[in-house]
């Protein structure tokens, strides 16, 4: 199958980016700075990320609609305003992952933005569910950009006056240069930032104006190290269809008014593992000194036994050392347990530590 | 000190006297971008040319780290574990690995000198 491209790829080949596939897609790992310096220019000013080979679902339809997709999400969607964005999850009866998502009440529909490496199955089998009554568009015309870091605000505010406004995890269409954008205060870096939707043939000219007012194209390297200093899972890493969101410990992103009535996809398993807890939990872990522990390392106790396994390692630039998280028995999940990482067929102590490592930025409230 | 000679693994290799001091090249380091792990091999111990010899990671990987000759570890760069953003920084100078002991010499002779390496760097990335 030919490798697909966004419609930023010639500015990222022009920015001297090396690609890698992912998800099919060819994508920028990083620029010439490197990931390091991408990642701490993220956190100190503003980085650019182009996440446009995310799925852009939109769907239409009456008030049925919200109805069928409670069927489906664990959450409370009758009470979400127009323009408030929630976290959540497309789930099996087993309350086994097929995606996370975060979904946005839009004017007449909802707006699910989904992982690139799934959003051709989940929106078959959203199709499935929700058959042919709604009017369903996964939009490839669309471009998807995120712009994080402490001056993104002001830097998007000059070019689409308004998004100053928006608290997090809300958004709005904007009017900019004839044009209308779906502007959202959100992102996965730990830092305050929005996500533009925009049309494919306007994101080139966008992005080469949002560097011109000081913002700078970051790959995927700093992204993932960004997400990981902040405690945030990506799928087919933390997630994935044998884990299921309280194993995952994202019990907070299910709706507390759809816990006592169930009825979604996975709430038997949900409410049962709620009340009696999961056998495996999703933890932060600080490895002791330089040592870098990757995904699938393994985890064991004093006694030589094997607890549990990192599911992603690296070193956090901002934090100045090695990070993982990865999943073990719920009596090591504990903050300040001492577990041991095997790297390289040896055994290195670790401690298991709180989430996240790096303390987050967000706009709580402007209005 | 001899001429720097190359191995088609990225480490280059300099001779006083019985003594090879080993690194990796700037073309290692560019490949393989910002380094923050480095784990060298244990003084005193013996190592076999084209054997592991240490670890380098960067944030996205592990990579080994190969010997192009056989000898005794006699001095490892601790520097380069305690900070290693060095061996972004100087790879082919300040932030050397280790020095080597060597037992056979002629070992040297089948590396590549600088002007065959940078041919197979270049072959080899494209």
């Amino acid at each position: 199958m030919e490798i697909k491209k966004t419609s930023l790829n010639k500015l990222h080949q022009s920015n001297n980016a090396k690609f890698v596939e992912f998800a099919g897609y060819e994508m920028p790992i990083q620029y010439s700075k490197g990931i390091i310096e991408e990642h701490k220019f993220t956190r100190s000013h503003s980085g650019i990320f182009d996440v446009s080979h995310m799925g852009q679902l939109f769907i239409y339809g009456d008030e049925t609609l919200t109805d069928e997709l409670e069927k489906i999400f664990p959450l409370d969607l009758k009470n979400l305003k127009q323009n408030c964005s929630k976290y959540s999850f497309l789930m099996n009866e087993d309350a086994g992952i097929y995606d996370d998502l975060i979904i946005t009440k839009i004017e007449e529909g909802y707006l699910i933005i989904l992982n690139a490496a799934c959003k051709d199955k989940d929106f078959e089998i959203l199709s499935n569910l929700l058959g042919s009554k709604f009017k369903m568009n996964l939009d490839n015309n669309r471009s998807l950009i995120a712009i994080q870091g402490p001056k993104s605000v002001e830097i998007l505010n000059s070019i689409i006056n308004g998004v100053d406004q928006l608290n997090f995890m809300t958004g709005n269409w904007f009017d900019s240069d004839n044009q209308k954008l779906f502007v959202t205060r959100s992102g996965y870096t730990g830092e305050d930032g929005f996500e533009i939707s925009i049309s494919n043939d306007k994101a080139e000219k966008f992005v080469e104006n949002l560097i011109k007012k000081g913002a700078q194209l970051i790959g995927l390297g700093a992204r993932d190290t960004l997400r990981l200093e902040a405690g945030l899972c990506l799928y087919g890493h933390e997630l994935d269809i044998n884990k299921t969101p309280v194993e995952a410990n994202l019990r907070w992103a299910i709706s507390k008014s759809r816990l006592s009535n169930g009825g979604f996809i996975g709430s038997k398993k949900i409410m049962n593992q709620m009340q009696d807890g999961a056998s495996q939990i999703r933890v932060g872990i600080k490895p002791e000194g330089r040592l870098i522990a990757r995904e699938k390392t393994k985890i064991f106790d004093d006694t030589d036994t094997q607890i549990g396994e990192i599911t992603s390692g690296t070193f956090g630039p901002s934090v100045n050392g090695p990070i993982a998280m990865g999943y073990v028995n719920k009596e090591f999940s504990k903050v300040d347990t001492k577990i041991l990482l095997e790297v390289r067929g040896k055994k290195h102590p670790a401690n298991v530590c709180a989430l996240p490592f790096y303390k987050k930025n967000y706009v709580k409230g402007v209005n | 000190m001899s001429e720097v000679k190359f191995s088609k693994e990225h480490e280059w290799i300099t001779l006083e006297g019985d003594v090879a001091t080993i690194g990796i090249t700037k073309h290692a380091t560019e490949m393989l971008g910002d380094i923050v792990f480095a784990e060298l091999p244990e003084k005193g111990s013996n190592v076999e040319k084209d054997g592991t010899a240490g670890v380098v990671e960067s944030t996205k990987a592990a990579s080994d780290v190969y010997t192009p000759v056989s000898g005794e570890v006699v001095d490892t760069n601790q520097a380069i574990v305690d900070d290693p953003s060095k061996i972004n920084e100087d790879p082919e100078g300040s932030a050397w690995f280790f020095k080597l002991k060597m037992k056979d010499q002629s070992e040297m002779d089948s590396l590549m000198n600088k002007e065959e390496y940078d041919k197979f760097a270049k072959e080899s990335a494209s």
